[in-house]
């Protein structure tokens, strides 16, 4: 009986050959979209990519969009130039730069496209475009430039950049391939997926020749290309531009945030660069420029560089003190028994006066009020477990850790804590009298531009915070990153932010900062001197605007400029007017600020004295001459120094 | 007793024509799929896989003169130790062997690999005729003879899993025919079809759907039913039958949606509908279909390929060899390899009735599910009609481990079979 089961197995077999001959025969006889008319004709799949999403300032202009422009790619096996002398006329460049392009374009392969010309502009491309029909093998691709509407924040958008080796192995899903362009750093990084869109695909039918025969099954399978999403940014780029005049000949940050939001006004990383530079066929040589040039414009200084607080740092710890209920607003302290030094000022009897005059030896008591809270009688231990207990207040405020903007490589910083202090000294081999510098923000203590911006903001908004965030609306439904919708609280409460404001209006109004103040509207500040052991202080400066609404909060940093009244202050306090009244009154200081030169006192890492500054512009190929040299020399050729 | 005739009188010619007729075919095309116009390549030269692949011929020659002159009776009396040893190279191989594309299932000898997977096909098909070679074991009967041919195929199988070869490990379905044939109920293949069936359904349409579908049939089926046949229980069983096909429509859901990796999710999707995924999993099918329909009724000619030129379609001369067959010799070309295989594996099973001892119908049976297993799925994915599941197509695709594994599955049969004049009749 189950011999009988053969004759099924047999059958099934017979059917499911039967099944697949049918199936062959509708695939290669019957299906006519499979049968392209010519043998020699071959289906291609041509990938479409969309253009990038552009980014808006916060009053809606454009800061990013994109430009058309063609590249120009070479088959090896199939190219036939027969008069290599017209070719190269036509494409403006030299007889060794064509055969060193076909050379390399050969060396990664015979039979697949390679680059020849990169970013030909849309004239260009117009002027040629009929003369290349003549010369077999060479196709142009359309392809986009990011453009940048004003020459500025270089850093923080970042740059887009052909993929490397590197990137292209280490993607999780493949996507990218060889020669695709990817978001490299800033914005552009941080929210390349958001930015690049989505592919389309087209599957063209070609010849031999490689020569176009129209869409394969009448575009069936064809999929759209879908633009990336624009990003809404709260970058005024009006006070941006302002604040870039400021800084020029300068090195150092400008972070302004809206303390209600805690999106970033304004962001400054000087020197800087136009990013246009970046975003063109001239990327390699720019880039390797700007690597080279000794002051990092690469660097972005508002999150990256790092700096003694100073005496910014004071009105943290007045917080923390009155907090903590170590000091009441109308705690006074005196120079006596102090082992920090301090400057001529008046009498300062209360938390305002204290903060108003950055009285060191003031501070310096509030902080060893709070270390030695806890009452424990061995000083060592006491001071370790009042550090810890301190740095955790401290670190409410954002200080020692990443805040989580929305821009790579966030420098954390530095807070010590009792660890810390161990790795140095062993445990409960130090005290107060080790880390007293903590009290007037020198010492161990390192932070960003941007935080400091941000514990502006926290002031102004007496007691909490939002993450700072570049980008606030994705796409045109503007998506809010959640992350940036949590109000981080600091535990400070509210009225203990009144003595230290007052004492900010007293820096402004009489106290170290009385120099820069701006009629008619009332800005709580305080300035800062970070010592650093290259040369001259860092001129700091910490402020909000107007006190009864804020509507800024601003950090500036200047390097090698002395103290915080000298040059921050002032930036910060004509910034601060032109964003809220978009015009500046004391023209003098706008001036004087403008013209200053404080490049020749900045003293780079690993040098004794200033050297003599060159400029950055000089070496860079900006995009506009070059537009008038057409087709100037390929960068991508390899040239002998 | 067995007589020592000459081996060349006994032996089936026609496996062996067709066996010789799908190497030589499968070399041609496995040149013309790594053929490059611009470089002078020779169809002998070791560095490319067509030069390999006639290496790798010239050595299964010598192993099928090896398995021809060794004792017939070995393989019968060896196939729990050979068995073994194949375990024991899978389990080797999960802790020595090289990672070759995300799979850590080969081992290397220089420039060459070989993939102990392939050769676990041999290994069960011997274990479970050695089995089933005792008369007292019935399939037809008792449930319990199952476990052990359960333990048989798990065993290998959950080795080559966790050496992420999935591939390899579905060929063990194809066990299914010769446990049909030696007396499997048929009701278990139907229910795996109807199964399989079901799945395809669920995955095109919403659950909901099919749900209410089937309950509607269920109805429809029970009221049609004759009283009678509903009195006998006939209404419960449409009943618990029309839940069980509902239970599984969820299963498969809930299986794609929570179990499934993405990209074995992909696999399956793609199956459905390759144009979901144009650029992605969907871009193998196509292509290779475009290759395949673009042949036309005879073909574009040797080396004439356009499309299967310059990488369009990729793994060319391994798992998607079909495509420069149906690209270069058409429907006429595809259609002698279809003919070929059904032809092959037809006369397995002829042979394998001819056999007088269970140990030999079995291993027979065993051969021609596993060829025909590979040929439906290979030849299915490069036309559109099955997943895309990595496996060779037998003697055709380029490699080593596959051909000599594929060899050694054939002629140790064709050895068996030679020996049948002179061994007893069966029992
Ligand atoms: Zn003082």
């Amino acid at each position: 009986m189950l011999e009988s089961r053969r004759f099924v197995i047999i059958g099934f077999f017979a059917l499911v050959g039967l099944i697949y001959l049918f199936r062959l025969f509708y695939l290669q006889v019957l299906d006519e979209s499979y049968s392209i008319e010519s043998s020699s004709n071959s289906i291609k799949r041509v990938i479409e990519i969309p253009f990038r999403g552009q980014i808006y300032d916060r009053t809606g202009k454009l800061i990013v969009y994109n430009t058309p422009v063609y590249d120009l790619l070479v088959t090896p096996y199939k190219a036939r130039v027969d008069d290599t002398l017209r070719f190269c006329q036509v494409l403006g460049i030299e007889r060794r730069d064509f055969d060193s392009l076909m050379h390399a374009a050969s060396a990664y392969s015979r039979v697949k496209p390679s680059l020849f010309l990169r970013q030909l502009s849309k004239e260009d491309f117009a002027s040629i475009q009929d003369i290349m029909v003549d010369y077999s093998g060479f196709e142009f691709a359309k392809s986009s430039l990011r453009t940048y509407t004003a020459p500025t924040l270089a850093n923080t958008l970042g740059y887009v950049s052909e993929i490397t080796r590197g990137q292209l192995e280490k993607q999780e899903e493949p996507y990218y391939r060889q020669s695709d362009y990817i978001g490299q750093s800033g914005i552009e990084k941080i929210y390349e997926n958001e930015l690049r869109g989505k592919r389309g695909t087209k599957f063209v039918m070609q010849n031999v020749s490689g020569v176009y025969k129209g869409p394969w099954k009448g575009g069936e399978l064809d999929t759209m290309a879908v633009a990336g999403d624009n990003l809404y940014s709260g970058i005024d780029l009006e006070v941006q531009q302002y604040a870039d005049s400021l800084m020029v000949n300068k090195v150092g940050s400008v972070v302004a945030i809206e303390p209600k939001t805690g999106q970033i006004i304004s962001m400054v990383s000087a020197p800087t660069y136009d990013p246009n530079i970046l975003a063109s066929r001239y990327f390699s040589k720019n880039y390797a420029a700007l690597a080279r040039n000794p002051y990092k414009p690469l660097f972005n200084r508002p999150v990256m560089a790092s700096y003694r607080p100073g005496s910014t740092f004071k009105l943290i710890q007045a917080l923390i003190g009155l907090q903590e209920g170590v000091i009441t607003p109308e705690s006074g302290f005196t120079h006596a028994n102090c082992p920090v030094g301090c400057h001529n000022h008046p009498a300062t009897g209360t938390v305002a006066l204290g903060v108003m005059h950055s009285c060191n030896p003031y501070f310096y008591n509030v902080f060893r009020r709070i270390i030695y809270k806890n009452n424990i009688q061995n000083t060592f231990k006491a001071s370790a477990v009042g550090l810890d207990a301190w740095h955790d207040a401290i670190s409410k405020f954002g200080i020692g850790q990443r805040l989580g903007i929305d821009l790579p490589s966030e420098y954390k910083g530095n807070l010590p804590n009792k660890k810390y202090y161990d790795r140095f000294y062993g445990e409960y081999r130090w005290k107060f009298s080790n880390i007293y510098s903590l009290s007037i923000g020198e010492g161990e203590l390192l932070i960003t531009p941007l935080k400091m911006a941000n514990v502006a903001a926290i002031i102004a908004n007496r007691g909490y915070f939002y993450t700072p965030h570049v980008i606030h609306g994705i796409g045109d439904g503007k998506k809010v990153n959640p992350d940036f919708l949590v109000r981080h609280e600091t535990g400070v409460d509210s009225h203990n932010f009144d003595p230290v404001i007052e004492g900010m209006i007293g820096a402004v109004e009489g106290g170290t900062a009385r120099r820069s103040r701006v009629e008619g509207i009332t800005i709580a500040g305080k300035t800062g001197t970070s010592q650093n052991k290259r040369g001259d202080d860092h001129s700091i400066f910490i402020a909000f605007a107007p006190v009864e609404n804020p509507k800024i909060a601003i950090a500036v940093f200047v390097e090698n400029a002395g103290a915080g009244g000298s040059a921050a202050a002032p930036i910060a306090n004509l910034i601060i007017e032109k964003y809220l009244t978009r015009k500046v009154t004391n023209k003098a200081l706008e001036e004087r600020m403008l013209k200053s030169d404080l490049m020749s006192k900045v003293i780079l890492p690993g040098q004794k004295k200033p050297i003599s500054p060159d400029s950055l512009k000089k070496k860079l190929i900006s995009p506009d001459s070059a537009k008038k040299k057409l087709l100037e020399k390929p960068v991508t050729a390899p040239k002998k120094q | 007793m067995a007589e020592n005739k000459p081996i060349t009188k006994n032996v089936d010619w026609m496996v062996v024509l067709i066996y010789i007729a799908c190497l030589g075919i499968g070399w041609v095309n496995i040149y013309a799929a790594v053929y490059n116009p611009e470089v002078n390549m020779s169809m002998f030269d070791l560095g490319n896989n067509a030069g390999k692949q006639l290496m790798w011929i010239g050595t299964a020659a010598v192993l099928i003169i090896c398995i021809l002159v060794i004792d017939y009776k070995f393989y019968e009396t060896f196939s729990f130790i050979i068995y073994a040893v194949i375990i024991f190279l899978l389990v080797v191989v999960l802790f020595a062997g090289s990672n070759i594309n995300g799979s850590r299932s080969w081992i290397k000898f220089g420039s060459f690999s070989l993939q102990p997977a392939e050769f676990s096909k041999l290994a069960i098909s011997l274990a479970i005729s050695k089995y089933l070679s005792d008369p007292a074991i019935s399939l037809t009967r008792k449930l319990k003879d199952y476990y052990p041919i359960m333990g048989i195929i798990a065993l290998p199988a959950f080795l080559i899993l966790l050496s992420n070869e999935t591939g390899s490990m579905l060929v063990f379905a194809s066990f299914a025919i010769v446990l049909y044939r030696e007396g499997m109920p048929g009701f278990i293949p139907a229910i795996g079809m109807v199964t399989a069936a079901l799945l395809i359904i669920t995955l095109l349409f919403v659950k909901w759907y099919i749900a209410g579908a089937i309950i509607v049939i269920a109805g429809l089926v029970i009221w049609l039913m004759p009283v009678m046949t509903r009195r006998r229980g006939g209404l419960w069983a449409t009943i618990i039958i029309g839940f069980v096909m509902i239970g599984i429509v969820f299963g498969v859901d809930f299986f794609m949606n929570n179990v499934l990796q993405k990209h074995q999710r992909g696999r399956i999707m793609v199956l459905l509908d390759p144009d979901s995924d144009p650029r992605g999993i969907g871009w193998n099918v196509i292509q290779s279909k475009i290759a395949i329909g673009s042949g036309g009724f005879s073909g574009k000619g040797f080396l004439q390929g356009t499309q299967t030129k310059f990488d369009f379609v990729p793994e060319q001369s391994t798992d998607f060899i079909f495509c420069t067959v149906g690209e270069e010799h058409g429907f006429i070309g595809s259609a002698i390899v279809v003919v070929l295989f059904v032809s092959l594996i037809a006369r397995l099973v002829v042979l394998a009735e001819r056999q007088r001892s269970r140990f030999a119908r079995v291993y027979g049976y065993c051969v021609a599910g596993i060829i025909f297993f590979h040929f439906m799925v290979n030849i299915g994915m490069t036309i559109g009609l099955m997943p895309v599941i990595g496996i060779p197509l037998p003697f055709f695709s380029y490699g080593g481990s596959s051909l000599w594994s594929f060899s050694i599955l054939l002629f140790v049969f064709l050895k068996i079979d030679a020996q049948r004049p002179f061994t007893l009749s069966r029992g």
